[in-house]
């Protein structure tokens, strides 16, 4: 067959169109499923026609690239834990980046074959292996300190800045040198200097700080398939990676706005490293705890409980028995809400989708600005492995290192349970004013077993 | 119009178009949003099979090998990606 070009740029416009009704699909759970549906069709499209594009031949390494490709990836996508999630989202970032350098790489030695290369094409390809770079290392560091292979301590040290300043004017300088007269030497050097400054990059932000980093790193692998849309001058690619790379930078956008924290601050690291200072005199105040016995009897005659699931109810495997309590409640009669707020949990939506997964149905699960209004009409509050997100001293303490930072207002509600392994503080350090307060008591244990230990109560009576 | 001055207007655009489509997203659905633009931007996977596939490539053993490892790359992405967006969305049910 031979096909013109104007053909392929068409059906390259019709595999984005339906990327971004994919996209579109995800306002609403209901029409999501489709949308995926639309994005896979788009993918399926675009690869099929490039098959018949005609400097496209050697079907063989294609295919087998293809098949390798899924015979990893799907058992991948099929057995994660959902717990597990932001690591398999920050392998699979790591894979774009490393394709990107692969493509570019592969780009220039068939150029360099035919002889001429103009220099506008050297530098996007030098950009497109520099920014997949960061992204493959960069990701690798999110992916060990989400899996715990590295700690989640951030890694700091002195002159880091200067470091980072250093290897990113060499890697201008380098790429400026390459595109005036191109080897393969510089190639490599530059796409070295990259990988570095990737790892450099995620190493000195702390563990805590991973939905930012999961987020940035998801536009990153965005902004690398648009630079090797340039290369290629293939709009579909340039277009699929704007549209990836700003769905990216929003996440982390938002990710920021909600721990009150610039991007800057976020990136630039070291937080959460002298925090422990600040949580010395935890034990002097006083305040109350409660036995499993008195909240099931408060909850099970309330008629709206309000549930703060957070990273711990993760941590702990409790979604389960907190969706046995949810039933237990629901069945008789009580109005049960789930407050989610935008950083529980690792990665953006993340307790989202384990409350789905233990089968809670979504329209009980609300965020920050629907269910800040409703604490102050429940009639009792349960806070499951959260802490900052509940501190009212982001509200009215400005010393507190929390101050500005929109929180959960469970405090408002009249009464509040709060299941605490131990008086250890949040992982911003700072102590929760929420515990201190009259309606406040704190229920001491694993989330799991309280939890199990509520439904028990209920069951009983 | 330079080529690359084309490729300019369609990333602005589409950088525009990117913007509008995200806030629009739910935030409960924010996970599955960064699994399947995993997903899409596998769709480097083009530029993987222009790199595998160039006549090129029958010359040199090195672009066959980057073509190869790229689209087997992006492929995992594609199918991990899809599927796991998939999984997600399926969990996701209202109240019966």
């Amino acid at each position: 067959m031979n096909l013109n070009a104007d053909f392929f740029a068409f059906a390259y416009l019709v595999a984005t169109i339906l990327f971004i009704f994919g996209l579109k699909g995800l306002s609403h759970p209901k029409t999501a499923l489709r949308g995926n549906r639309l994005s896979m069709i788009g993918m399926g499209f675009a690869i099929v026609v490039t098959l018949f594009h005609p400097s496209v031949s050697n079907y063989g390494i294609i295919f087998g690239g293809l098949a390798a490709g899924a015979v990893i990836g799907i058992p991948l996508a099929m057995r994660i834990k959902m717990t597990a999630m932001p690591q398999l989202v920050a392998a699979l970032h790591s894979f774009v980046g490393l394709a990107a350098v692969l493509v570019a790489g592969g780009t220039y030695l068939m150029h360099a074959q035919e002889g001429h290369v103009s220099a506008v094409l050297l530098t996007e390809l030098i950009i497109g292996s520099a920014i997949g770079a960061i992204t493959f290392t960069g990701s690798l560091i999110a992916f060990g300190m989400l899996q715990a292979i590295l700690g989640s301590a951030p890694l700091v040290f002195r002159g880091q800045h200067a470091l980072n300043a250093l290897i990113i004017g060499a890697i201008l300088t380098l790429s400026g040198l390459f595109a005036y007269d191109h080897n393969v030497t510089l190639f490599a050097a530059v796409t070295v200097l990259a990988l570095l400054l990737g790892f450099l990059l995620v190493l000195p932000i702390g563990g805590s700080d991973m939905p930012v980093v999961v987020s940035m790193l998801n536009s990153y692998s965005g902004w690398a398939a648009s630079a090797t849309g340039f290369t290629l001058n293939n709009q579909l690619l340039i277009a699929t990676g704007a549209l990836v790379g700003s769905s990216g930078a929003i996440l982390s956008y938002i990710m920021c706005k909600a721990m009150n924290r610039s991007l800057l601050n976020v990136i630039l690291g070291g937080f959460g490293t002298t925090a422990e200072a600040a949580a010395a005199d935890a034990s002097k105040k006083p305040c109350r705890s409660a036995s499993t016995e008195d909240a099931a009897f408060m909850f099970e005659n309330a008629s709206s409980v309000i549930v703060v699931p957070g990273y711990g109810m993760a941590v702990a495997q409790a979604q389960h028995a907190v969706k046995e309590l949810y039933e237990q409640l629901h069945s008789r009669g009580v109005e049960v809400k789930f407050a989610i707020h935008p950083v529980a949990g690792r990665m953006p939506g993340h307790m989202n989708v384990l409350l789905a997964e233990s089968e809670i149905p979504y329209d009980s699960v609300l965020e920050l600005e629907e269910v800040n209004p409703d604490f102050s009409r429940a009639d009792a509050v349960l806070v499951i492995g959260a802490n900052d997100v509940v501190n009212p001293a982001a509200r009215t303490n400005k010393s507190s290192p929390l101050y500005g930072m929109p929180i959960l207002e469970a405090y408002k509600s009249k009464m509040v349970y709060v299941i605490k392994r131990s008086m250890n503080p949040g992982y911003s350090g700072v102590e929760n004013d929420l515990f201190y307060l009259d309606n406040c008591s704190l229920i001491f244990g694993d989330a799991k077993k309280v939890c199990e230990g509520l439904v028990n109560c209920l069951k009983a009576n | 119009m330079s080529t690359t001055m084309t490729a300019i207007y369609v990333f602005t655009l589409a950088c525009f178009v990117g913007y509008h489509v995200i806030w629009g997203v739910t935030p409960a659905l924010h996970t599955p949003l960064m699994a399947v633009t995993n997903a899409i931007s596998a769709i480097l996977v083009i530029g993987a099979m222009f790199v595998a596939g160039s006549p090129e490539a029958n010359q040199s053993v090195w672009i066959q090998a980057l073509g190869f490892f790229a689209v087997t790359l992006a492929a995992i992405n594609i199918f991990g990606g899809f599927v796991v967006t998939n999984r997600i969305l399926a969990m996701f049910k209202k109240k019966s």
